[in-house]
C-alpha cells in the first residue's frame, strides 16, 4: 500500500510543503534535496550517527509508566523520557543527524534559530562536538526568558545573536537565521530544529526525529505485549517532536494521534499559539503550511508562555495531519501548562519542560477509555523553565 | 505589448529604476513618490508592498515595511492610491511582495487589480521558478504580468538560461552580501560575475538590483548591464529627507 503521510518528491504533503525560497538559497537546497537521503542512510552515516545517539545522547531513553498518571485515568500511561537526553530534550536527536550531515557536505559554519533555546543548545553542543563555528539566532524576548539556555549556548563556545524584529521570538530568529543564509550561501550549513522550511528540512528532520517512535514501538512490545497504543501525545510548536512521535505510527490509523498547540490566554483571546485553531494556508519560513494571518496575509504575532511553542506556524506534515484528520489537534492555555507541570512534578519526581506541559494538560481534555495504553512523548525538562515555574509558583 | 517591455525595447543602457515601500515614510506618499520619481526621468518605478516577515530583504527595507505597515498600510490601499494615479504617469510601475500577500489576498483578485491599475509586472522573491511554471504562468499570462526572476553569483549557467526563456521583462542581477564590496563600492568579484553573466549573451535586459548607492556605483553596473535599481540608498534618503526633494536624490544618481 502506498503510504499516505510521506512527502512527493517535491516535498509535497497533500497540499502543504514544497520550497518557497528566494533564487539565492536554491543551489543550497537543490544540494540537500539531491543528496539528504542517500547520505543519511548510507551505513557510514548510520554508523556514527547511531553510536552518538546510544553513547553520547543516551538513547534509547526509557519508556516509563506513570502510576500517579494511570491511576488518575484508569489507564496505562506511558512517559517516553526524552527529557532524560543529553541537553535536556529530543532536539539533539536531529542536531546529531543534520550535523554529520553538514560535515559530509564539506561546510563549516552552522546557523541556527531557537525559541526556548532547547535547539541553540542541541546545536551548540554538537558544533563543539564537531569542532565547527556556531551561530544561533534567538529572539530578544526569548534570550530574557530564556536565560539560562543562553548562558549555556555561550559556554559551549557558539555565538547567540538576538533577532530584534517583529515580535523578537521563534519566527523573527528563523527570518535571520534565513537572512544570514542568503548572505552566505556558500560555506553556511542552515541546522533548522522543527519540521518546518522548505522541503526537504520537514522530511529530514522528521526521519531523524523518527528513532522517538521506533524505540516507542520496540518497547510497548517488551512491556506490554503490543507494538501499538491506542494514542500518542505531543505538544506541537513546529512539531518535531510530535513527528517523531508520531513517525512510525503514522500509517496505523489505529493508533490516535494527538497533537497539543498552546492556547496561550485562551483560543480565542487574540493571545495564543493554536495555529490549526486560528491559522489560514499560507506560506511562511519556504513551505506551504497552516498559518496565523491576517486578512492581508501579513503574519500575526502569536502568544504562549512557552517560548517553544510560540511559532504563528506548524510544519507541513502536521497541517496535512489537521486537514486529513489523522491527527486530533488539542490545545492547552498557559494555566492549563502550568498546572500539569506541577501535578507531574508531585505525583512523578519529574519536572516537565513548559513545552511539554501542554501535552500532559491535553490528558484532561481527551476522552480515555478504562485501560486504554496512552504514551505521552516527555519532550523536554523543566531546567529552562524554573524562573517561570517559581514565580508562578509564588502567585497561586 | 506592455508599457516595460517596450521600453526595454527601445532603451539598451543607462536603465534607472528606484524601489520605495508603499505607504512610507507616510501612509499617503505614495503618489508624491511615484510622481516626482516620474518626472525626474526614473525609467521604471518598484512599489514595495510592505510584508510583516520580509526575508529576503535587508534591515532598510525591513524598517520602511515596518513603518508602512504601521501606518497602516495594506493591498487594497496601495491598489486604491494606485488606480488614482493611473494615466498621469508614464513611467511603468512593478510590484515587489511575498507570495503570501498575493495568496491570501487571492491569486484572481491581485491579478485582476493589476490590471485595472495598469500593472505589467511583478516580482515575488519567494516564489520559485518550478511553482511559478505549475501555478501560476497561465494566471499571470491571462491578466498580462510578467514574473521577474532573480539570478545570483550561484546560479548555475543551465538554470540562468533557462530563466532568460521565461523573461519577458528583465532579469533581476543580485548578489550575495560576500561578494558586495564596501558601501559605495562596485567590488572586483561583482565586476567578475557581470562579465560572466554577460559573456552569456542572453535575450533578457539584465538590472542590478543590490549595492547601488551613488553615481558612480549606478555608473559601473551600468558599464557591465543594462540597468540598476536603487533601493536601500532611496529609503534611506527618505527617511532622513522626507520627500519634498525627490528631484535631488534622482539627479545624485543618473546625474
Amino acid at each position: 500500500m502506498e503510504p499516505k503521510f510521506q512527502p512527493t518528491k517535491d516535498g509535497y504533503y497533500g497540499q502543504f510543503g514544497g520550497a518557497f525560497i528566494p533564487e539565492l538559497l536554491y543551489p543550497n537546497i537543490k544540494e540537500l534535496e539531491d543528496n539528504y537521503l542517500e547520505i543519511i542512510y548510507s551505513d557510514a552515516f548510520q554508523k556514527e550517527y547511531k553510536y552518538l545517539l546510544d553513547q553520547y545522547v543516551g538513547r534509547p531513553t526509557p519508556l516509563y509508566l506513570s502510576k500517579g498518571l494511570s491511576k488518575k485515568f484508569n489507564a496505562s500511561v506511558y512517559l517516553k523520557r526524552e527529557d532524560l537526553c543529553h541537553t535536556g530534550a529530543h532536539k539533539v536527536n536531529n542536531t546529531i543527524g543534520q550535523i554529520l550531515l553538514a560535515k559530509h557536505l564539506g561546510k563549516k559554519r552552522i546557523i541556527a534559530e531557537t525559541g526556548a533555546g532547547q535547539h541553540g543548545v542541541a546545536t551548540a553542543t554538537v558544533c563543539a562536538l564537531m569542532d565547527l563555528e556556531c551561530i544561533v539566532f534567538m529572539g530578544e524576548v526569548d534570550i530574557k526568558r530564556q536565560a539560562p539556555n543562553v548562558a549555556r549556548m555561550e559556554m559551549l563556545g557558539a555565538t547567540v545573536m538576538p533577532a530584534k524584529s517583529g515580535s523578537k521570538t521563534l519566527k523573527d530568529a528563523t527570518n535571520e537565521a534565513i537572512r544570514d543564509w542568503i548572505g552566505n550561501p556558500e560555506e553556511t550549513y542552515y541546522l533548522i530544529g522543527s519540521v518546518v522550511g522548505p522541503h526537504p528540512y520537514p522530511d529530514m528532520v522528521a526521519r531523524l526525529q523518527a528513532v522517538i517512535s521506533e524505540e516507542i514501538k520496540a518497547q510497548l512490545l517488551a512491556q506490554t505485549g503490543k507494538e501499538n497504543p491506542d494514542a500518542i501525545v505531543a505538544c506541537i510548536g513546529g512539531g518535531s517532536n510530535a513527528a517523531g512521535a508520531f513517525y512510525h505510527y503514522l500509517e496505523e490509523e489505529s493508533v490516535e494521534l494527538v497533537a497539543v498547540e498552546a492556547a496561550g490566554l485562551g483560543v480565542n483571546s487574540g493571545e495564543s499559539a493554536a495555529t490549526s485553531q486560528l491559522g489560514e494556508v499560507g506560506v511562511i519560513h519556504g513551505s506551504k503550511t497552516i498559518l496565523m494571518q491576517d486578512e492581508y496575509g501579513q503574519i500575526i504575532e502569536p502568544y504562549s508562555i512557552s517560548a517553544g511553542l510560540d511559532y504563528p506556524g506548524v510544519g507541513p506534515l502536521h497541517a496535512y495531519l489537521f486537514e486529513s484528520k489523522r491527527a486530533t489537534f488539542l490545545n492547552a492555555t498557559d494555566q492549563e501548562a502550568l498546572d500539569a507541570a506541577y501535578e507531574l512534578s508531585r505525583v512523578e519526581g519529574i519536572i516537565p519542560a513548559l513545552e511539554t506541559a501542554h501535552a500532559l494538560a491535553a490528558l484532561d481534555k481527551m476522552d480515555i477509555k478504562e485501560g486504554q495504553v496512552i504514551v505521552v512523548n516527555l519532550s523536554g525538562r523543566g531546567d529552562k523553565d524554573l524562573e517561570t515555574y517559581i514565580s508562578n509558583l509564588k502567585q497561586a | 505589448m506592455g508599457q516595460l517591455t517596450n521600453l526595454l525595447e527601445n532603451k539598451q543602457n543607462r536603465l534607472c529604476s528606484v524601489f520605495f515601500s508603499a505607504g512610507f515614510p507616510q501612509l499617503n506618499d505614495t503618489q508624491k513618490i511615484i510622481q516626482d520619481l516620474d518626472a525626474n526621468g526614473v525609467d521604471f518605478i518598484e512599489v514595495g508592498l510592505p510584508y510583516s516577515d520580509p526575508m529576503a530583504d535587508g534591515e532598510t527595507i525591513q524598517y520602511s515595511s515596518a513603518v508602512a505597515l504601521k501606518n497602516g498600510i495594506n493591498l487594497d490601499l496601495i491598489f486604491e492610491q494606485l488606480k488614482k494615479i493611473k494615466g498621469t504617469v508614464n513611467t511603468p510601475l512593478v510590484l515587489m511582495g511575498y507570495l503570501n500577500q498575493v495568496l491570501k489576498y487571492g491569486e484572481e483578485k491581485f491579478c485582476e487589480l493589476c490590471q485595472e491599475c495598469g500593472i505589467e509586472t511583478v516580482i515575488l522573491p519567494d516564489l520559485p521558478m518550478i511553482e511559478y511554471e505549475n501555478h501560476y504562468k497561465a494566471l499571470f499570462a491571462k491578466y498580462g504580468i510578467s514574473n521577474v526572476f532573480l539570478i545570483t553569483p550561484q546560479t548555475s549557467d543551465e538554470r540562468i538560461h533557462k530563466i532568460d526563456e521565461m523573461t519577458d521583462a528583465f532579469i533581476y542581477v543580485v548578489a550575495s552580501s560576500s561578494i558586495t564590496g564596501a558601501k559605495g563600492e562596485i567590488s572586483q568579484g561583482q565586476i567578475d560575475y557581470f562579465n560572466r553573466i554577460k559573456a552569456m549573451n542572453l535575450k533578457s535586459k539584465l538590472i542590478v538590483g543590490f549595492g547601488i548607492s551613488n553615481q558612480s556605483t549606478f555608473d559601473t553596473a551600468c558599464e557591465y548591464m543594462n540597468g540598476a535599481i536603487i533601493g536601500s540608498a532611496f529609503i534611506n534618503f527618505l527617511r532622513e529627507k522626507g520627500t519634498a526633494s525627490i528631484d535631488q536624490f534622482v539627479k545624485g544618481i543618473i546625474g
